[in-house]
């Protein structure tokens, strides 16, 4: 009986041209476009200067910040209001203000001021643009002290070297981070969507009531309806590894294996979860509407984008129910930290819990009789 | 009907705070073999600062290794050994900074604040032993001085709304008449095509315009993002941009004559591009040079700028002005295409 409805299962994938393809293409411009673009790295901000002193030291600080890399002089202006203005253009993202006199402040008085002003419509950018500008200004500090009291006696400076390092990830690769978790959502768009669309599109067609009348029960029929998308979602896992390897050249540091065991967990869950928009769902417009924004609030609440812990407490709680959130974790462990299956436990009953409740949901919601 | 206007409402509330790159209490650790009045000074400095919550105090530079493992922490400061020693008489001690760099975002940003609440210990160790030549830096954060992430997401999100309920919703739903052979029906009556369009885009005009408020008046009320600039210039330029919406919309459906196939195109084709490249999350200036060519034809991108223009940074209609002719442009060459694109009879 399995046999033919799979058979039948996979004409109607066949039938439209368009779904075959779009299986093929559709993971592989993701995994090679979005890595480039998923990307909230702070660099190249934008500086205008201000500079009143025009002092040997100004000069000196200013070619220090060009130096750091971090920043480009993009504009040099007269005053602050025409600084402003730049800002307000989105030509420069951070003013730094030189006074009048600085160099002799310095020299004389033994302190000097410097104003920075950063445009923090995008919080993260301007508060990361003012701190490295900040730490360039204390090194530049340090420097003209050293040369300053050279002359002087030997003067004691309370000085702290802060030395940063980072974990599996020591030169801080975008694109490591945001592959596995890029797969993730590749496989939700497709193992979901699809199957979202099959019950209901059979229903508008009305070819759903030839089914109804056999003598299927709801058991064989939501079985014959998920494997075809498991065998999608091998295939779509598989593209993706590959353009990893080749294009990206991130090898997943712990055990091939784990991976396919845990996303076959997954795509049964959020396969099955399409199958449960499908019965519920009249139209097709419908259930994709209902999918849209479901599998968006599960992308966006996974921490696909940004960390969970960064969320207020309720988005924490509502985030546990993500079956995203998982996977994601999952893959990004094993793929960067290299966890074995032991350390992966609480990931797999969770994802095992949602793949029985939501398979469980889409056979008992189905109904032969209207 | 009732998922049109709710799930703008929904989905505001859900990314407005859910998509946040602040750092808010992220849980650190120390190894402090040292344990006197410098390192308890930083200490206490990076945990009563907004950013940081102290979880545990490692006892042996092993257990470093399996913190990280176990993801507990984002952040490690490890200190040298006689800290203060070493700082009063040889003038220089060491901070490690160990972070997880799994989440690379998160990770520079923690040691970036980090040594910034440091250099403030530094700083003020050398205001009480009257160091002198100082250099004393004022900081000045324009129009989000509190950096909150919703000042730059809001904006976004109002374009992917209504991107999604104007494009979408048009397309499918004339595909679907497509496909339920009741186009032919409207098609066959004297109506000339231009009303037949016009009582299409109508319907959805109006519930765009009734999503926007919304999600406006939740911006401003739940999430506390200002309006700065005038309304009357935020609804002018969201009106355009609603027109580009509908006139994709319709160009979408009359390429189309699938519901699933409208459906996929409108997703993968408008919606991805308007999530990703349009400035939405991730800065535009960070892609590379063939991408960011590839965002300045995405008209959300515009809007998003403007509004962010508007909203945030209180600007008039007239510093937007090109804003608002590039999206009138994108309107008026949409509306024509898919005036022309639309077929009078089936095939």
């Amino acid at each position: 009986m399995l046999k033919y409805l799979l058979e039948k299962e996979f004409k109607q994938f066949k039938r439209n041209p368009f779904l075959p393809r779009m299986v093929i293409m559709f993971p592989m411009m993701v995994l090679l476009i979005f890595p480039l673009v998923a990307n909230f790295e702070v660099k190249n901000v934008n500086l205008s200067v201000i500079d009143h002193d025009k002092s040997s030291y100004s000069r000196s600080l200013l070619q220090k910040v060009k130096a750091s890399g971090y920043f480009k002089i993009t504009a040099v202006s007269d005053n602050y209001k025409e600084a402003l203005e730049y800002i307000e253009s989105d030509k420069s993202d951070v003013i730094l203000e030189i006074p009048p006199n600085f160099e002799r402040n310095l020299v004389r008085e033994m302190k000097a001021d410097l104003m920075i002003s950063a445009n923090a419509v995008n919080g993260n950018k301007g508060g990361l643009g003012t701190a490295y500008l900040v730490n360039i200004v204390m090194d530049f500090n340090e420097n003209i002290r050293a040369e300053l009291t050279k002359n002087v006696d030997k003067l004691k400076v309370p000085f702290l070297d802060i030395i940063p390092s980072y974990r599996y990830n020591p030169s801080l690769l975008y694109e490591v981070y945001m592959v596995p978790a890029l797969m993730v959502m590749v496989l939700a768009m497709i193992c979901g969507f699809l199957p979202a669309l099959n019950i209901v599109s059979e229903k508008e067609n009305g070819t759903i009531e030839q089914m109804n009348v056999t003598p299927v029960n709801k058991f064989t029929f939501i079985l014959a309806k998920l494997i075809p998308y498991w065998i999608i979602g091998y295939v779509v896992l598989t593209i993706c590894i590959g353009i990893t390897y080749f294009v990206w050249d991130i090898v997943p540091a712990g055990f091939l294996g784990t991976l396919y065991l845990f996303v076959t967990i997954f795509i049964l869950a959020i396969s099955g979860f399409g199958l449960v928009i499908s019965n519920y769902a009249i139209t097709v417009q419908q259930a994709m509407f209902m999918m849209f924004f479901f599998i968006l609030t599960f992308i966006f609440m996974s921490g696909l984008y940004t960390p969970v812990e960064n969320m207020p407490d309720w988005a924490q709680m509502l985030s546990n129910f993500s079956p995203l959130k998982y996977i994601i974790q999952v893959l990004r462990m094993v793929f960067l930290k290299g966890s074995s299956f032991n350390e992966l436990i609480p990931q797999f009953i969770a994802l095992m819990s949602f793949a029985i409740f939501f398979n469980s949901w889409a056979i008992y919601s189905y109904r032969k009789s209207s | 009907m009732i998922m049109l206007l709710a799930f703008p409402i929904i989905m505001i509330i859900l990314f407005g705070f859910g998509i946040t790159t602040e750092i808010n209490n992220s849980k650190f650790a120390i190894y402090d073999p040292s344990k006197d009045i410098a390192t308890q000074n930083i200490i206490t400095k990076l945990e009563t600062s907004e950013y940081f919550s102290l979880e545990e105090a490692l006892e042996d530079p092993h257990q470093i290794e399996s913190i990280f493992k176990e993801g507990k922490v984002g952040l490690m400061v490890v200190f040298g050994e006689n800290f203060y020693e070493n700082l009063i008489h040889t003038g220089e001690a060491q901070i490690l900074l160990i972070a997880d760099g799994t989440d690379p975002n998160t990770a520079s940003t923690l040691t970036t604040y980090a040594s910034r609440i440091i250099g403030m210990y530094q700083q003020e160790l050398l205001d009480i032993e009257n160091i002198p030549f100082q250099i004393k830096t004022e900081v000045k954060l324009l129009y989000n001085p509190t950096m909150k992430s919703a000042y730059n997401i809001v904006p976004g999100v109002m374009g992917m709304v209504l991107m999604l309920i104007c494009a979408l919703m048009t397309s499918v739903s004339i595909a679907r008449e497509k496909e339920l052979g009741t186009m032919e029906v409207i098609l066959v009556s004297p109506m000339p095509p231009l009303l037949i369009v016009l009582s299409k885009v109508v319907p959805y005009f109006t519930i765009s315009l009734v999503n926007f408020t919304n999600v406006l008046l939740i911006a401003i009320f739940l999430l506390k993002v200002p309006i700065n600039g005038s309304i009357f210039s935020l609804y002018f330029v969201s009106i355009i941009f609603i027109f580009v919406a509908l006139a994709l919309g319709l160009l979408i459906s009359s390429v189309t004559d699938r519901q699933l196939v409208a459906l996929l195109v409108s997703a993968m084709g408008l919606m991805m591009p308007v999530v990703m490249l349009s400035g939405l999350m991730f800065p535009i200036e960070n892609m590379p040079i063939i991408l960011q060519g590839i965002a300045q034809i995405i008209p959300a991108k515009w809007y998003i700028v403007a509004t962010r223009d508007i909203m945030i940074k209180g600007l008039g209609l007239m510093d937007v002005i090109k804003e608002i002719s590039v999206l009138s442009l994108m309107a008026v060459v949409l509306i024509a295409a898919s005036l022309k694109k639309f077929k009078i009879r089936l095939e």
